[in-house]
Order: structure tokens, then sequence, then C-alpha cells
């Protein structure tokens, strides 16, 4: 009897495992079916926001469409209606991903380069290490390290140039005023949700035509892979029936062009100078013994030059550089204070026997090597909530923009506190402190991720107040998580966090003169 | 000579590492050897496996910024014949883990209890010698809510997994060779991350843990009271990504691991039951897994249900 019981289990067993292989594992991503994007308002008044960089919505000259009923345009129309007729699996697919919001997608897109380049280079034979570079990206290391503020950057600069480049498609859509091609004529079928949006030029290839752009500046290596992107983005609107052809290739060059302000401006904001030179990162060390402090030094083996000690000299995007002076806190209290022992303490204490709730508050928020970073976090956070209010795509950039300009200005003011009083990491104090997460390669005071959340949150709180509470307290946990995880002083992340809020209070102002609210 | 008096008297259990991560068999599920009924064996295993070059994808490196990676475990097993052909077994590996250098901290826990039904449908003289097999199945599951994205100082990858395995074995005189082949199903994981990078970005806490064949194959010597054996083990990822250069490893990496060693075990002959076993073995080739050199020592002993004093089973008395 028993035998038989167990014979039978041992072959349930074994059937459960083979059903089970047959079954897909497959992981779906949070935002891989959500709905198509249909905005509530379409924000038609949009051409008039203030811009970022451009200086009028009609800098670049978006030409007069041809006419709805002229032969060019009837074409136009039946290249749709030809693609319509026999649609693949394929086809419908990349209407059905990018039809849930441009904006929303090429953010998604970018966290995934940042994620894929954010890795420190491995050493050289002699124990130096090689410095990615632009002139040849391709070599390895591969050009970006795109680490927390690289990406801080990134994030902002094609942020803002969608943005703009986005205020200045509205203000030819206005201007010109031409239906979507399923509202000129019927047996267009429409596959994505109607709008009353005029569609040309067409937002979608706005956004696809900043991005591919920006790549050459951020992301080099990959401008095969974003293009082909692009292309999937720009026939999915043909396809769908919400774009004709002339409107994808006005939208293409007019975002391709609001790039290239961006691009301008970045190549003088001072970032190509962030990584500095060896005499330079000893006069750090000079400066600290000659004030009579113990200077940070890399807790790496072999020890690693410090994570782009210049980027606090990088120009911001809301406020100008004396702001960043300005904006910079106080000195943290002395190493060798009573509160600096009890601190150094606490952190020791933390690590002990970590509790397991601890040991995910940390994980969460680690965003280290090979992840997005923290400002690709902060993103991660805003579109999953923004997608919950059916923007338009205008409104969608806008408030990207001023999220991830407040992050690249976070990180400006915060890495020029961190290199200001290039104070050590908790482990450098007593080395038997063991940390949950890696340590990373620059100084203690202010803590990056306090920096980062708080002014995340601040900026986020006021785009959506009924979540200002529910961001308030995430940031808090964010910045907690550097204290738990041992990588951290207490001080660094309190008043990261405030300085955070400092910063996020240029956005507030910015946001409520932006002619958006 | 029998096997089956063997099997009773010689019955013990091991370990064999196969991956960075630390990973406990007990090597009752893996070898030719069934308790005899209604005995029950029971014993401890304390194991140790540390590495300090690691495979990168295909790439051998060390890390500075890690050192030495070990893990220890002190396991309990314990296998119950319920008939001479079939046996139940159970083990639970309480694990550490530690890095000589770098900042990174260990981590320590109980990890995953395994139970194993191990059935002999078989059983034949053929030519000179006898040839047996059997069909084993087994299910493991985390016991508690340790973290498995941590590599490589996880305990575990903290996968719930469903095994099967045909072994077959032939003994000629006190010589013998077993090999086995085993399919693990292993379901996803859900880690503290919201998102992640393989070869894409991937926004979910969910992670696909690629299944996983093993082989192996064991020679040896086996008598009443000596084992001695030496084992050869394939273990492979049916999936999953590589190491990007320089970067953490994931619990859904591509692995693959080649290992050799060797496994002793002693029945002693003044008391009754009480076994000692011993053993060793060294990665040879891998893939995103750490080049590990493994030890483990442990001691068991047989609970005999049959009757006190009564000494021979059914078995025996064959």
């Amino acid at each position: 009897m028993m035998k038989k019981i167990f014979l039978s289990l041992t072959l349930l067993a074994l059937t459960a495992s083979i059903i089970l292989v047959a079954c897909s594992k497959k992981v779906e991503g949070v935002t891989d079916n959500i709905a198509a994007l249909n905005p509530t308002n379409i924000d038609l008044a949009a051409g008039n926001w203030k811009t970022v960089l451009l200086t009028r919505p009609d800098t670049f000259l978006v030409a007069a469409p041809a006419a709805t009923n002229s032969p060019a345009y009837v074409a136009e129309l039946n290249e749709i209606k030809g693609a319509q007729r026999s649609l693949t699996y394929e086809q419908r697919a990349a209407i059905k991903y990018w039809s849930a919001g441009s904006v929303l997608r090429w953010n998604e897109i970018l966290r995934g380069l940042v994620a894929k380049h954010n890795l420190p280079p491995y050493q050289n034979e002699d124990g130096s290490y090689p410095i990615p570079s632009s002139a040849n990206p391709f070599n390895y290391p591969q050009f970006p390290f795109s680490n927390p503020p690289y990406a801080a950057r990134a994030y902002a600069y094609i942020s803002a140039a969608q943005y703009d480049a986005l205020v200045a498609a509205w203000h030819y859509k206005g201007l010109y005023n031409r239906p979507a091609p399923y509202k000129v004529d019927s047996s267009v079928n429409a596959l994505v949700p109607k709008t009353v949006l005029p569609s040309y030029p067409s937002e979608d290839a706005v956004l696809a035509g900043t991005m591919v752009a920006m790549m050459s500046m951020l992301f080099p290596t990959e401008i095969a892979y974003i293009q082909q992107k692009v292309t999937e983005e720009e026939y999915s609107r043909i396809w769908s029936g919400a774009n004709v052809r002339s409107d994808i290739v006005a939208g293409e060059a007019l975002g391709r062009q609001v790039a290239s302000v961006f691009i301008a401006r970045g190549k003088v904001d001072n970032v190509g100078k962030a990584v500095g030179t060896p005499a330079q990162w000893q006069q750090f060390v000079t400066n600290a013994l000659a004030n009579g402090k113990t200077p940070w030094y890399s807790l790496e083996a072999p020890a690693r030059n410090p994570m782009l000690p210049f980027f606090g000299n990088v120009k911001p995007f809301l406020f100008d550089s004396a702001t960043v002076v300005a904006l910079r806190p106080g000195p943290p209290p002395a190493e060798n204070s009573d509160e600096m022992k009890k601190e150094t303490a606490q952190a020791k204490n933390y690590i002990t026997n970590a509790p397991r709730e601890n040991m995910r508050i940390v994980q969460f928020w680690a965003d280290g090597v090979g992840t997005y970073t923290p400002p690709g976090h902060w993103n991660a956070i805003a579109a999953s909530d923004f997608i919950t209010q059916n923007y338009s795509e205008v409104r969608w950039a806008r408030n990207m923009a001023l999220l991830n300009m407040t992050l690249m200005d976070a990180a400006i003011v915060c890495w020029n506190t961190k290199y200001y009083y290039f104070t050590p990491r908790p482990t450098q104090v007593d080395p038997s402190i063991k940390t949950l997460t890696g340590v990373p390669n620059f100084p203690a005071y202010i803590s990056g991720h306090a920096s980062f959340s708080g002014a995340a949150a601040t900026i986020l709180g006021h785009i959506l107040p009924a979540k200002a509470a529910e961001y308030t307290a995430m940031a808090k946990e964010a910045s907690d998580s550097r204290m738990l995880s041992g990588i951290h002083f207490l001080i660094d992340c309190s008043t990261g966090l405030q300085v955070g809020q400092n910063v996020g209070g240029y956005a507030i102002k910015r946001a409520q003169a932006d002619g958006a609210e | 000579m029998n096997k089956h008096i063997i099997n009773r008297l010689a019955l013990a259990c091991a370990l064999v590492l196969t991956l960075n991560v630390a990973q406990l068999h007990a090597q009752t599920d893996e070898d030719a050897i069934m308790m005899a009924k209604k005995q029950f064996c029971i014993g401890g295993m304390y194991s140790r496996g540390s590495w300090k070059n690691y495979w990168e994808g295909t790439l051998k490196r060390n890390n500075l910024n890690l050192g030495t990676v070990s893990n220890q475990m002190l396991g309990f097993m314990g296998t119950y014949g319920v008939t001479e052909k079939l046996n139940l077994l159970v083990n639970l590996p309480y694990a550490t883990t530690n890095a000589s250098a770098g900042t990174l901290h260990g981590q320590k826990g109980l990890q995953d209890l395994s139970l194993w039904v191990k059935w002999m449908p078989l059983e034949k003289d053929l030519g000179n010698g006898t040839f047996s097999a059997y069909v084993i199945g087994g299910v493991s599951f985390p016991t508690t809510n340790y973290i498995a994205d941590y590599l490589p100082l996880s305990i575990g990858l903290h996968s719930t997994n469903l095994s099967g395995r045909l072994l077959l074995d032939y003994q000629l005189g006190n010589f013998f060779t077993t090999v086995s082949g085993t399919y693990v199903y292993r379901n996803n994981i859900t880690i503290d991350r919201s998102s992640y990078y393989t070869t894409e970005q991937i926004n979910s806490n969910k992670v696909d843990m690629p299944d996983v064949a093993t082989e192996q194959l064991r020679i040896g010597y086996r008598s009443s009271h000596l084992i001695a054996e030496a084992i050869a083990t394939n273990m492979n990822t049916l999936g999953g990504f590589d190491i990007s250069r320089n970067n953490m490893p994931f619990p859904s990496n591509k692995m693959y691991a080649t290992t050799i060693g060797v496994n002793v075990k002693y029945t002693l002959k003044k008391v009754e039951g009480l076994s000692l076993i011993g053993g060793g073995g060294y990665t040879v080739a891998g893939r995103n897994v750490g080049q590990s050199t493994m030890f483990n020592a442990g001691v068991f002993y047989i609970l005999d249900f049959n009757g006190i004093g009564k000494k021979s089973s059914k078995a025996a008395k064959k």
C-alpha cells in the first residue's frame, strides 16, 4: 500500500516537472501590456509653453504640409491602406507597444541603455583604470560608463530636448491643423485611440528623431540599435492609421533639429572636464591633508580614480553655477567629534545581523552597478504614476523634463559638495564595517541617493500632489537605505535629502511658470 | 556479494558543491545505494567550498574586491527505507558565505529543504554482476526568506525546484559504475529590486530561472565497509545570460560547471550502523561560476526500526 502511494508520488513529481517545463516562464514587465495612451486633454495650447533651450517654438521651420485632397496625400493614405490589408503579428505588436506612449517607451529604452552601460571599467595591468573615450566609443571600456551623474545628465538632456521638440511640434500642429488620416478617409482604420490632435508633424516621430540624434552625444555605440527602434515606431504609426508618411518625415526632422541645440549645449556644459587628471585627483588629497582632515580614498582594489570629481562644475538647467555653490551645504561634524564617532558606531550596528526587511530596503534602492541608477529608478516611479494620468505626450514630456532636470541639478550640487568636503566612507573610518551593497567610489558627504530622492520627491509631489506624502516617504526610505547598508553616515543622508529638496524647489518654480499649470 | 547487505551497512550521505552558489545534495539521491526497510539513516555533514578565480562568461578572472569567496554548510540529512526498493530522503543545510577581500558583508541562514523519493524498479543479474535502475524525484524549496540577488555571497538562489533523475548502476564484484541524468525545473524567483538588466531591461521583480540539466558518472570500489569512488559531474543551465564585463553575477546567469571529485565512506566494524564520510572536489571548467575547491566530512548513523537486537533484515538473510 505504502509502496504504491510513494510510487504514485514519484510519478506525479516527474509528470509535474514535465508539465511545468512545457509552461512558459517568461517574465512580463510591468508595462509590457498596458493600454494605449488616450489623453484626457490634448493640451492644444502647449505650443505656447515655456521651452528649456529653444528661444521660440518656431526656431526651426516646419514647412506647410500638402493639402489632404492633394494627390501626394492620397498616395500616403494608400500606403496606410495597403499596409493595413495584411498586418503581421509583429506589426500589430509594434503598434500596441508604441501606442502605450512614446515618451514612456523612449524613457524605458533609455533606462535600459543606462543599465547596460553602467559598468565600471576593469583595471589595466599596472593597476590604473582606463577611461572610456567618446572618440573611440567601441573600444573597451566602451563609452560611456553611465554612472549616476552621467545617467542623470543623459536623462535630463533627452527629456528636456524631447520636451522642447514637442512644444515646437504642438506649435505646428496648431498652426497647420492637419487631421489624422482616419479623420480624412473613413476607410483608414484607427488601430490606436482616435484623437482630435492634429497629426502634422507626428509627435512620435519628433520624439524618435530627438532620441536618435541625442545618441551621438550620449550613447554613440547605440545609434544603430536606436535607429531600429525609430524605424519600428515610425512605421507603427503609419500601420496604425495615426500618421501619414509626411507627418513622420516632418516630425523626425524637427526632433533632430531640436536635439542639435541640446547637443551644442552638451559640448560646452563642462562634462568633458568632469573626469579630471591624476594631478587633480591628488590635489584633493593634498588639500584635505593641508586642512588637517582625513582625505577620502577609494575602497576598491586596485584603488580606482574618483567618479567624475568635477561633475559639480557642470552647467545646471534650473539655476546658474553660482547657485550651485549657494546650495552647497555646510560641512559635516569634524571627523573626531563625538557625533561622528556615534554615527560610525551606528553604521557598524546597522550592518551587524541586519534584519531581512533592512536588506530588502537596501536592495530595492541600491540601483548600483549594472542598473539604471537612482535617477532611472525615480524615472520608473514617475512613469508608473504618469501612466495612470492619461497625459498628452507633450505633458508627459514636460513632467519628465522637470523631473530629470531636477535630478541632474541635484547630481551637480551633490557632486560639488562631495568633492568640496572629500569625506571618507564609514568603512574607511572603521574597516570592520562590511557593507550590504557595494560602496560607491566617491566621497561620502552628501549622499547621492538622498540628494536624488529628495529632489525627485519634491518635484513629483508638486506634479501629483495627491501622492506627495508617498513620494516623501519613498525618498526617506531611499535615503535611509544608504545608512542601513553601512555605506553612509546619518549626516550624509539627512543633509542630502534636504539639499535635494532645495533643488526640487527650483523645479517647482519653473513648473509654476512654464504655462502648463 | 549481496548488494542489499552492503546497502544496509554502508549507507551514508555526502555533499557535492557544484555552483558558486552553495548547493547541497544528499549523496543518496545521486548514488545507487538503498536503505533497507524500516531503517532510518540520520547524519550531519560539514562542507566547505571556496574559489578565487571565476568565469565571467567564458573569461576566467579573479577579483581583488572579493578575494577568496567561501561558503560553508552544515547539513542535516535523513534517509528512510520504506521498502527495500523505495527510500525517502530529506536534507536541510545551514549555510554561510564570506569574501576575504573587499567590503561586502557575508550572508548566513537556513537554506533549502530537499525531499526525495528514490525508487529502484529494477535489479537483476547481468553477466557476472548486478544491474540496477533507479527513478528519483525531488522537490526543494527555500525554508527562509534569504536573499538570492546578492551574488556571489547569497546562500542560494531561492527557487523552488522539481527534479527528475534516472540512475543506472552496474556492480561487478567490488567494482561499480553509476551514471545518472537529472532535469531540474526551477520556478521563477522574486527579488527585492523592481527591475534588472539581463541582455535587456526587465521592469519586473520576477526572474525567469533557466532549468538545469546535470549528468554524473561515478566509478569505484564498493564493499560492506568501504566505498571509494571518483565522481565527475556536469551541470548546465538551459538558458540564462553571461555576466557582462566587470559586472556582478545574477541568479539567472547561464551557468555551467564540470567538477571532479572523490568520495570515501567507511562503515565502522565495531559500532554497527555508524559510518564516516569524507570527500573533495574541484571545478575543472565552468561559465559564470566560481572555480570551487570543495571538501566535506560527515557522520551517519542507522537507526533500525525492525526491532532492537534484531541484527539482520529480511534482505540481509538473502
